[in-house]
């Protein structure tokens, strides 16, 4: 029996988790990565404190401050469900079933899938979701990269320096995202935009050849040996049966972290408050342990 | 027993960097090659893991893809 339990291990939860080990809560964190996707992003220039550091050394640096404490960490690890019974909290995972005073869940946001023929065939094998990390690997290779908006930018940033040629398939009228990381790929002159259009299979045999893609009426094969997915994120609330959610299926809490479940807290990218940002889901992090621990001392007076 | 062990990955994927952290926690020796610089070893890498994901690793001619704790342990007797 654990007065707390942390899902997750992005910038949230291991916010969360030093405030906690701070307080000397009998704590578990329990997550499927470390840094979530923080680690994954390419150039951070807007985190206080650094005015320049990369998605995985500021991930690097949260998880040395969260090692520095005595912290008990199952890594590797899924929540597969959080039921409230009783007083307690009881999670389960994929691996074993845990019971706690309270929850945090800061269990994040993953990439949105395109649900296309092909994509579950050809993902490693020419398909990724993550420019950041395999970007090297298309080095001289023609590439596509779907989407429109700042992670397709980026993407295409990043690729820009590697690859031959570049085709952004964007379902939208327009580009939308940062002006001036537009003008930069509009000014490379390897990146041909489509817009108003849409992918409708992933075609190849050990590995990627190509894309088929639907626009202006008619259907065409883009001769491609890699595909970048950069068409938004969902969030990781599926386990989270009885918590109530928005339309986006983000966890909805109040301005304390609370979810409509007393004991159970959300902080971070998998709640519904607004705006996505390393630093604001490190803060609700740290708010959220805040709360819970006037929780637990509530319960115990 | 040292078993040769060799790393394929790029700079900034952070389950490569993780990887090579707990390689070295658990002082094992290992050969670093980094495919965005080395087309050659890009192509072997795919051609042996037979997909374009890094991490991969060869533990003593067992390939392994992605930062798989339990199976690296297991290649390597800890």
């Amino acid at each position: 029996m654990y007065d707390l339990i942390i899902i997750g291990a992005g910038p949230a939860g291991i916010t969360a988790s030093v405030y906690a080990a701070r307080k000397k809560m009998g704590l578990l964190v329990i997550t499927k990565d470390i840094g979530g996707q923080a680690a994954l992003s390419g150039d951070i220039e807007n985190y206080t404190g650094y005015q320049f550091i990369t998605g995985p050394e500021l991930a690097a640096k949260f998880e040395e401050h969260m090692r520095k404490f005595d912290i008990i960490l199952k890594e590797n690890e899924e929540a597969k469900d959080i039921k409230k019974i009783d007083n307690k909290v009881v999670v389960k995972t994929d691996k074993g079933a845990y019971e706690a005073w309270a929850v945090i869940i800061a269990s994040g946001k993953r990439s949105r899938e395109l649900n296309v023929m092909g994509e579950q065939e050809f993902k490693n094998r020419g398909l990724s979701y993550c420019a950041t990390c395999d970007a090297p690997l298309f080095a001289g290779y023609d590439v596509s990269i779907i989407g429109g908006g700042n992670s397709c930018l980026d993407a295409a940033l990043q690729l820009i320096k590697i690859a031959r040629h570049i085709y952004i398939i964007n379902i939208a009228a327009a580009l939308t995202g940062d002006a001036v990381m537009r003008e930069k790929v509009e000014k490379s002159g390897i990146v041909s935009i489509f817009n108003n259009a849409q992918v409708a299979e992933i075609i190849g045999d050990k590995m990627v050849k190509g894309i088929k893609i639907k626009r202006e009426g008619r259907e065409e094969i883009l001769p491609v040996q890699g595909v970048f997915v950069e068409i938004g994120l969902i969030p990781n609330s599926e386990f989270a049966k009885d918590v109530k959610k928005n339309q986006y299926g983000e966890i909805m809490v109040n301005s304390r972290n609370e979810t409509n479940i007393p004991g159970i807290f959300s902080a971070g990218d998998v709640t519904d408050v607004p705006e996505k940002q390393i630093i604001i889901a490190a803060g609700e992090g740290s708010k959220a342990t805040l709360n819970v621990f006037r929780y637990l001392s509530s319960r115990r007076a | 027993m040292d078993k040769a062990v060799k790393v394929y990955s790029t700079p900034v994927c952070p389950y490569c960097i993780r990887a090579k952290q707990f390689l070295r926690e658990n002082n094992i020796v290992f050969d670093d090659i980094d495919v965005s610089l080395n087309q050659p070893a890009a192509e072997e890498m795919i051609q042996r893991s037979g997909q374009m994901g890094v991490p991969v690793l060869d533990i003593a001619g067992q390939i392994i893809v992605g930062f798989d704790k339990e199976k690296i342990k297991q290649a390597l007797g800890l």
